[in-house]
């Protein structure tokens, strides 16, 4: 449980189920404003429809370039300001090469909030020798540590942004299938997507009777009506589960489904192209620690 | 609770990950008799319901509001093995989705949530439940304390992590008691969502809560002639359903034991870790006299070959470990394959199937693949 402060505003069950209509058909998923982030524009699917060289790359290689690129990002050692510099110019490329509105990046960026609170109070907790900055003494090494922690989750956020961002949530199945991810997680993953719309719709349903009710949220006292939702969608959720396997044995399911999407093998042109990101963050990496002095 | 990149350096990331991976596989198989047996499409239903569940906003008093981080919850809803699954789905969704919680931290995350919580929910839970009366509603309060705790354990373990890898030289001892304070606090709210959302499910579907099978009771019925005949409520393969659950218990302290000494492994492999660690509870007592200059931060600075070795080192260290978790998880299974004998499938199914309305299904499962056989 996390605790925000502020008037409970139901902002993710309204992201959530605000947009039911966003189906997998066109590649959306409900918005995810995880609870405290109010993340705004309900109606914005995740994937931003375009044709561009980024969308066109199967999702198993944009998936190992991101990973890749992150990892190197989180190896780059602490106070390398240049290195991060030239990281960020060369995902700020891909954001422009794939055509995804900065605007949606710097909305959807909200979602480090809470981190960035950590990373703020972390020179004045951190050991270590003490500077003056503003007449507040604060510890040096906690300000370049929080400062790269900063940069580092902004980098990491920023990249899986644009990789959902350019990927539809199905594509991102056969490439976690391709990646050989085993085949019941990919089957729980794919039930997962295709659900989540009818479960944040049926919880969004929920609270609008129990508010149409006079029970407009807020008092402690309502709680327990809050948790009787849950409960309840707990139980529907199960139920329509049972469901959905009696219907699927009821069709000859035996324990395999059929290929859930059509995955194709990536080619090597393919590889190269999205390996030139986390190669080039490499390449700035080794240049910055061992070229580029202190 | 979501890590982001970046917070744990980079070998703690890929050996959480590596951590994770594996308890995801051993989950994956254990799940195969249970959730896996009731098909993807509860389990992915359930996962979805966790996921909506985090979105839910519950007053806490004061304009403040807070939401579930469900591991617990999702332990006592439908067992351990299914409970780290669906959990490692849920961060999974999350993280490539929706980017809350690092790609490179997902193994973190799923360590600390999808481990440590769901696995310290449940035996706390079940160890509750041991000296509670045998009755449903038990589950209630045995499951508000598995939650409480819960999630201060998890924070220790985030605790311990930041340790080995951890990004800035905080205090030791002061983060440690920081985050647990927060954290009971925390942990105070989870206890009364859990048991709330847990009263809510047990008034209509007791039955589906996976840590009160056998609590329900037996039906007693009495006929014309005054004799008193008792149905029992589960059926004999929820029984053995529960035998199997006293050994899961066995099973998960040993590779808890396993994953412990994993991390401390991998800290003595690490020269960064301990070092880091060293210096940082050597500057609680030293102030600020200590100079950074010569200390971990000079180390830090130096990546490329030489910080592959302390990274192997660590990534050897973490297989060995998962190495001999996954060959204690595959004798157990043999072991409880072997004492339930040739009705072992059945048993399997029916131990944690989805009661008597999917009774059917379990027959048609079981059939069909006796068909193929």
């Amino acid at each position: 449980m996390t605790l925000v402060v502020g008037p409970p505003s139901h902002a993710g069950a309204q992201g959530g189920a605000g947009e039911g209509s966003g189906t997998l058909a066109s590649g959306h998923l409900p918005g995810h404003a995880h609870g405290h982030v109010g993340l705004g524009a309900p109606e914005e699917g995740l994937l931003v429809i375009r044709d561009t060289v980024v969308h066109r790359l199967p999702a198993q290689v944009k998936l190992v370039a991101v990973v890749a690129f992150v990892l190197v990002v989180v190896a780059t050692p602490t106070g390398r300001w240049g290195a991060f510099a030239v990281y960020a110019l060369l995902l700020a490329g891909v954001v422009a090469v794939a055509h995804v509105p900065a605007r949606l990046v710097l909305r959807r960026m909200l979602i480090e909030v809470p981190f960035v609170v950590f990373a703020a109070v972390l020179p004045f907790v951190a050991s270590g020798p003490r500077v003056e900055v503003l007449g507040v003494s604060v510890s040096a090494t906690g300000l370049v540590a929080g400062a790269t922690m900063l940069l580092k989750a902004t980098l990491g956020v920023v990249a899986a942004i644009v990789l959902a961002a350019t990927t539809a949530p199905r594509e991102m199945l056969a490439g976690l299938e391709r990646l050989r991810l085993p085949a019941l997680l990919v089957a729980m993953l794919s039930f997962m997507i295709r659900y989540l719309a009818v479960v944040t719709g049926d919880l969004h349903r929920m609270r609008v009777a129990r508010e149409s009710r006079g029970d407009t949220g807020g008092r402690v006292g309502q709680a327990a009506a809050v948790a009787g939702t849950a409960g309840s969608l707990f139980v529907r959720s199960y139920e329509r589960g049972e469901r959905v396997h009696q219907a699927m044995l009821a069709r000859g399911y035996a324990g395999h489904l059929p290929a859930l999407v059509s995955g194709r093998a990536a080619r090597a042109r393919e590889w190269a192209l999205a390996a030139s990101l986390p190669v080039a963050t490499l390449v700035t990496l080794v240049l910055f620690v061992s070229v580029v002095p202190r | 609770m979501h890590l982001p990149d970046g917070f744990l350096d980079a070998p703690t990331s890929i050996a959480t990950g590596v951590l994770a991976a594996g308890a995801v596989a051993i989950s994956l198989r254990k799940a195969e008799r249970g959730l896996g047996a009731a098909g993807p499409a509860l389990a992915g239903l359930v996962a979805c319901f966790v996921f909506a569940a985090q979105m839910v906003n519950f007053p806490v008093g004061a304009g403040t509001s807070g939401h579930l981080l469900g591991g617990a919850l999702a332990a006592v809803l439908v067992g351990p093995w299914a409970g780290t699954l669906i959990l490692a789905v849920v961060l999974l969704v999350q993280g490539v989705f929706f980017a809350d919680g690092g790609l490179t931290a997902l193994g973190s995350n799923i360590t600390l949530m999808g481990i440590v919580g769901v696995w310290s929910g449940y035996l706390v839970t079940r160890a509750v439940l041991a000296v509670l009366p045998k009755r449903v509603t038990s589950i209630v309060p045995a499951a508000a304390i598995g939650a409480f705790l819960s999630v201060p354990l998890a924070a220790l373990a985030f605790v311990a992590l930041y340790a080995i890898g951890g990004a800035a030289p905080i205090p030791l001892g002061a983060l440690a008691s920081a985050m647990l304070g927060w954290h009971l606090l925390i942990g105070v709210g989870e206890a009364l969502i859990t048991a709330a959302v847990l009263t809510a499910v047990v008034a209509s579907r007791p039955d589906l809560v996976y840590l009160a099978r056998g609590l329900r009771p037996d039906l007693v019925v009495v006929g014309a002639d005054g004799v008193e005949r008792r149905v029992p409520a589960e059926t004999a393969s929820a029984g053995g359903g529960r035998r199997l659950g006293s050994r899961a218990i066995a099973l998960s302290l040993a590779v808890t034991l396993l994953i412990g000494g994993g991390l401390s492994l991998l800290a003595s492999a690490s020269p960064d870790g301990l070092e880091h660690v060293a210096a940082t509870l050597g500057f609680e007592h030293l102030a600020t006299e200590h100079a950074t200059a010569t200390g971990p931060f000079a180390d830090y600075d130096i990546p490329g070959l030489g910080a592959l070795g302390p990274v192997a080192a660590g990534i050897v260290g973490v297989l060995l470990t998962l190495g001999l978790a996954l060959a204690v998880g595959w004798v157990a299974s043999r072991r409880s394959r072997s004492t339930l004998g040739s009705g072992s499938t059945g048993a399997g199914t029916g131990s944690t199937g989805a009661g008597s309305s999917s009774a059917p299904s379990e027959t048609s499962t079981s059939d069909t693949t006796t068909g193929r056989r």
